[in-house]
């Protein structure tokens, strides 16, 4: 596994060689500093654990600034873990997109824009009960029956009802990378990623 | 963050001089198809009833009336395929998106043409 800690920047579209527009998101992988790394000898697992993006001095608690001063950096604002991480780093090292390819296949991970307290029909895609006519009215976004009567008296547990949709961890799975600018760190996928644009997103393969 | 959209749009933009025309404008699209290795070029003469999008996500859409049916074709701005664009006429027009076009047949659904004298 190789992966990077990223922000989401917003969407374009290209055209490819053979004269597709395709619909891509821009994000700006790295450079993630190494913070710690972890081997089976001493942490029972081996791991890269990397950091990305600035934070201020301040909000930055005494522990965690130690932490970033043993890899001889600054404070930051995520840090995340990547087993088994392919990438041959030391402590203090920085990596960036160089370690992707273009047409290299990747997973993004990021959360999910929240859409607040949603219905049945938007949240698990029911279809609503009924018809527009024949004197039926109101029941076009309802979720139906949740279940019998008197057996067995109770709402199964798990039983799909509205609630809170979105803001959620999601991974998107086999974006294509389109295009590398190495010079901005920019990767360019095929597709959508989760998240409003400048959320953080982690990349792996 | 706009300006990171914008950096990388002008990265990969696709140099296609096109002429000034906007919204009401007659015009010609010499559009290249590509079929199997073949390709030819195929023309779709009619107006501009809309130019909508920013950067290189720019279109434009084109209405015609063929054989008493309406169609309408949107071209994206920067597509390599557009061969040429040929402003046919310049039309007199008092809004930027012509839908209410949609409505119309016939001679209400002619525009007039704006004369320059050059």
């Amino acid at each position: 596994m190789k992966g990077l800690i990223g922000k989401k920047i917003g969407m374009t579209s290209i055209f490819t060689d053979a004269g597709k527009q395709i619909p891509c998101t821009i994000i700006e992988a790295g450079p993630c500093v190494v913070t710690q790394v972890k081997t089976k000898d001493t942490d029972g697992y081996n791991s890269l654990q990397i950091a990305y993006g600035e934070k201020k001095e301040k909000n930055t608690p005494n522990a965690m600034k130690q932490h970033f001063a043993k890899a001889n950096t600054t404070a930051k604002k995520v840090v995340k873990e990547i087993r088994n991480c392919e990438t041959e780093a030391a402590l203090g090292d920085s990596i960036d997109c160089a370690i992707f390819e273009e047409g290299e296949k990747i997973s993004v991970v990021g959360t999910s824009k929240g859409k607040g307290f949603q219905g049945v029909v938007k949240r698990h895609g029911f279809k609503g009960v009924g018809d527009a006519t024949h004197g039926q009215h109101n029941r076009g976004r309802a979720p139906g029956s949740i279940g019998g009567a008197s057996y067995p008296a109770k709402v199964f547990k798990g039983m799909r009802m509205g609630g809170r949709m979105g803001g959620k961890r999601v991974k998107v799975q086999a974006l294509e990378i389109v295009k590398i600018f190495p010079e901005k760190n920019y990767i360019l996928v095929n597709g959508s990623v989760p998240g409003y644009n400048g959320s953080t997103v982690l990349i792996h393969n | 963050m706009q300006e990171a959209v914008k950096f990388v749009q002008d990265q990969l933009k696709i140099e296609n001089e096109l002429p000034n025309f906007k919204a009401g404008d007659n015009l010609t699209v010499n559009y290249r198809i590509r079929e199997g290795n073949k390709e030819r070029i195929q023309s779709f003469k009619g107006s501009c009833i809309k130019r909508q999008g920013t950067g290189a996500t720019k279109t434009f859409t084109v209405r015609k009336i063929s054989d008493g049916i309406g169609v309408e074709r949107v071209f994206p701005v920067f597509s390599p395929f557009i061969e040429s664009v040929k402003v046919n006429k310049v039309g007199k027009v008092r809004r930027a998106k012509l839908f209410y076009l949609r409505e119309r047949q016939g001679k209400s659904a002619r525009i007039k043409e704006k004369r320059v004298i050059s």
